[in-house]
């Protein structure tokens, strides 16, 4: 049997990746925008007055545009696991199909039936069901974002199964605790809450774009108004969710955390680099060369945002790797950190136990089988480990980790600001004659994207090796396919992608010089 | 619930999850008739409309049949897309295709222009459909791989399924079989579209076309799923001992599935009876409007069945030709009893669904389209 091509497992993660990010681009302006255009319409109920039914259609015409390629970039995310991700399907697939088979009862059918009536149904339905279609599209959306979430904050933090060795997978054990764990309420919520964000800045960009120009100025100011409170609220919540991610983030991924402040030596009173540039000449863990070339920190908040106490122990990334650290089990058991290399040996360990097992069970060698079965337990918790070759693999892109978490941070800070004064310059009047605000306005959409794609970033990228934390690493994720094949298909998914992109835009840039009069 | 009969409640829902999505696959036989009913700009319109209020519906119904199929039969999701790589991934093209194409057909600036996003409507409805036949088709000719999961604990090469040919799934289009099956799906498609359109257009022109289309795609339809039928009853059928789960082929096991559990037979009849009465009824009617209703139950019913006796009754559903024990049967390939029994509670959502799109679809198809309509809807596909 030949050895599995390393270059397999960066292309399938490159095609993942590229379909990802394009996916992202639409998923959370339809969660945003979603909400946005369900608010006007009930204000549009409530009051009678066409000019809001006027405003709702013309959001609503951009809403179902970029709906549309939402739901094209989306089919390849599903079956992506199976394709590109056999031997996880398998492993883990009693666990993780469950989330994406109730998205699909749950939530798919919800927003394909109510999205027709949201778009068809304006005059061959009441304005109560049809305003109730469009809350429950947005609301198909956003569960639909629950339970994919639920899946992904599952990789990141197994909870709710135990490995099963006569099946050789992990099975579920406890469905509430899969769906209920605090990486993925936390998860939810912050994807959710930034996505408005996101789509309170499109409404701003957009309506800022027709101030400066002097067109739409009723449409523009009333729904600046509305974006603007509703993307404050946003803004707000996903500055608390996020801290409970990092919070997250530090208990059960401390090398993504690291990697995220770029930390290589941890201390008490660890502290938050607001603003740094990492020197480039930084290769590898234990180089010795000093991570930043510059950076500005304020004391003692990670250890804070890692562990709520200010002067906690934070590790960094050399000693997560070398150990020896008092630290926490999974049970909340105080124990001292394994080093990377003692890690690799328990998970070879593993890997061989469970051979062992399956050639005891076959000749029926039970008390083999009971002994190989017990050792193998012992050592699950590090079963990925066991396909580890370098321990340097373990540690995750930093650069890009450090870079994409601090734009995050600064995107979502920008925004708290902005939005609060666009609350006041649109209640107060002034919006229109501040043409500053109305260009950063514009900006700010693209800002907003930016962050978005950075977030996820941090979230993918920091978590690397592992496709199932420290029980699967990416290596033994992989379908058994030719690189060439795999390689075809980015470039294909690439090509085509970038192409439908370039046509939503023109589309969206032309249902926008349009305006809401035709 | 027992362990057995929750692997068997999972098939049935996949296999019903799998004939709904037959039937569904009208609105990609509708677009492979835009030209051939739709002759002028305006009937072209309307045509698409008519489908474009339908196409998520079928879109939504593979995506769940893919996630049902992951979470109650992952190992076939693991073997079958991991493997069959090539043709799952023409297929998701097709698909990702047809996604944009209503939406973004007749929006000013578009880039692409309408024809392109009509052409891509047409590769949805001519290769999606044929490939996916094919693909299901190969549930009675089976497949070249091998399963073997110990080689999760092989460092050098963990994955546990290995394709055995280099076509890596494309092979199954070239089957005799399979092809027939592709070549009927897609019949079928398009004979289901012409009753849809018959049902929800109100045009004399693209009636009279529909009632002509629904003739030749019903005998072309007859002409492949027939033999398709036959050959399948009468061939060598991968069956599975009960008691040591090894894998042989049978004589004639697809028929005996079929003689064994007589209520599939009784069901296949009516479907079969249903389908033809919805067909004949509209051809022999002028007047006549629902025959998509009797045909779509029939399609439902028969497709069913022929899921259905690929897999149970002691029968490998996804066979391997390479090595008849790696095949897939219901339970070797199944999840969990506990994830099986909280996917089953999460089920019985089902009926509550089929309630509320029934109602919006009411709703919404409560005046057949016509032409009046194209000039007053503001938004138009």
């Amino acid at each position: 049997m030949e050895s599995l091509d390393y270059s397999l497992v960066d292309w399938s993660r490159a095609q993942f990746a590229l379909t990802a990010m394009y996916h992202w681009i639409f998923v959370p302006l339809t969660l945003g925008l979603g909400v946005i255009v369900s608010i006007m319409e009930t204000i549009y109920y409530k009051t009678g007055n066409e000019e809001w039914k006027k405003i709702t259609k013309f959001w609503m015409t951009l809403f179902g545009v970029n709906f549309a390629i939402g739901v094209a970039t989306g089919i390849i995310m599903e079956f992506q696991f199976g394709t590109n991700w056999s031997n996880y399907s398998w492993f883990v697939g009693d666990i993780f199909g469950a989330p994406l088979a109730i998205e699909g009862v749950m939530a798919f059918f919800m927003e394909s039936t109510f999205i027709a009536v949201m778009f068809f149904g304006w005059n061959k339905v009441g304005k109560g069901f049809h305003l109730a279609s469009t809350w429950l599209t947005v609301i198909g959306a956003t569960i639909s974002a629950l339970w994919i979430l639920v899946a992904n904050a599952w990789m990141q933090f197994p909870v709710g199964m135990t490995f099963n060795p006569d099946t050789v997978r992990n099975e579920m054990t406890d469905f509430w605790a899969v769906l209920f764990s605090p990486v993925a309420m936390n998860k939810f919520s912050h994807t959710v809450t930034s996505s408005w964000i996101l789509g309170a800045a499109f409404v701003v960009g957009v309506s800022s774009w027709y101030l400066l120009k002097k067109r739409e100025v009723s449409l523009a100011k009333k729904s600046i108004k509305i974006a603007a409170i509703f993307g404050f609220v946003g803004s707000i919540l996903a500055a608390y969710t996020g801290d409970g991610s990092a919070y997250e983030v530090a208990q059960h991924q401390p090398m993504k955390l690291a990697a995220m402040e770029s930390m290589f030596t941890g201390q008490k009173n660890a502290p938050l680099v607001i603003f740094g540039v990492l020197n480039p000449q930084k290769k590898a863990y234990d180089d010795g060369v000093e991570p930043y070339l510059y950076k500005v920190e304020v004391p003692s908040v990670l250890s804070y945002l890692a562990n709520k106490d200010f002067n906690s122990f934070v590790p960094g990334i050399n000693d997560l790797m070398m150990g020896g650290f008092p630290t926490k089990d999974t049970y909340g058991k105080e124990i001292m950190a394994l080093s990377v290399k003692e890690k690799m040996a328990s998970g070879k360990i593993a890997v061989q136990a469970l051979s062992d097992y399956k050639k005891a069970k076959a000749e029926k060698n039970d008390s083999l089988a009971a002994v190989s079965k017990s050792l193998m337990e012992d050592n699950y918790a590090n079963f990925g480990y066991g396909f580890i070759k370098d321990e340097k693999q373990v540690m995750p892109n930093v650069p890009m980790t450090c870079y994409s978490f601090h734009a995050m941070v600064v995107v979502g800070i920008f925004f708290i600001f902005f939005f609060l004064y666009l609350i006041l310059a649109s209640s107060k009047g002034w919006i229109e004659n501040q043409k500053w605000i109305l260009r950063l306005g514009i900006l700010g959409t693209v800002m907003a994207y930016v962050g978005s794609q950075a977030g996820w970033i941090v979230a993918e990228v920091g978590r690397q090796p592992w496709v199932i934390q420290d029980i699967m690493p990416s290596y033994a994720a992989v379908s058994s396919i030719e690189v060439g094949a795999v390689q075809t298909t980015f470039f294909l998914f690439a090509i085509l992608f970038t192409v439908l992109l370039v046509a939503e835009v023109g589309i969206m840039i032309r249902q926008i010089k349009k305006g809401a009069e035709h | 619930m027992d362990y057995v009969l929750l692997q068997q409640y999972w098939f049935f829902l996949v296999s019903l999850l799998g004939a709904l999505l037959v039937f569904l696959l009208f609105v990609q036989g509708g677009q492979t008739l835009l030209y051939t009913i739709g002759k002028t700009e305006l009937e072209q319109t309307m045509l698409v409309n008519s489908l474009g209020r339908k196409w998520e519906f079928t879109f939504t119904t593979l995506v769940t049949f893919g996630g049902a199929f992951f979470a109650s039969f992952p190992l076939f999701y693991s073997t079958s897309f991991g493997g069959a790589y090539w043709v799952w991934m023409v297929i998701l093209f097709c698909f990702i295709l047809q996604a944009v194409a209503y939406e973004f057909r007749s929006k000013a600036g578009n880039v692409l222009g309408k024809k392109t996003f009509e052409i891509f409507l047409m590769i949805n409805g001519f290769g999606g459909v044929v490939l996916l036949g094919a693909a299901v088709g190969t549930f009675f000719t089976g497949s070249e791989f091998i399963v073997n999961k110990m080689n999760l604990t092989n460092e050098l090469s963990p994955a546990i399924s290995q394709w055995q040919n280099s076509w890596h799934g494309l092979e199954a289009a070239f089957n005799v079989l399979n092809l027939l099956l592709g070549l009927a799906v897609l019949f079928l498609s398009r004979l289901m579209a012409s009753l849809y359109f018959i049902n929800n257009i109100n045009d004399e022109a693209i009636v009279t076309r529909s009632r002509k289309q629904l003739l030749i795609n019903t005998v072309l339809f007859l002409a492949t799923f027939l033999p398709f039928l036959v050959w399948v009853l009468l061939k060598d059928g991968y069956a599975v001992d009960p008691v040591t789960q090894i894998v042989s082929m049978q004589p004639y096991k697809y028929f005996l599935n079929l003689i064994q559990m007589p209520i599939l037979l009784v069901v296949l009849l009516i479907g079969v009876v249903s389908l033809l009465f919805g067909i004949g009824k509209t051809l022999l009617k002028a007047e006549y409007k629902g025959g998509i209703w009797f045909a779509g139950v029939g399609a439902v019913l028969a497709v069913l069945v022929l899921f259905l006796i690929s897999g149970l009754n002691n029968t490998a559903y996804y066979p391997s030709n390479s090595d008849l024990q790696s095949s897939l049967t219901i339970g070797n390939s199944c999840s969990s009893p506990f994830t099986l029994t909280a996917m089953s509670w999460v089920s019985l959502l089902i009926p509550f669904v089929l309630a509320y799109i029934f109602y919006a679809w009411r709703a919404i198809n409560a005046k057949p389209i016509d032409k009046a309509e194209m000039t007053s809807e503001e938004h138009l596909y």
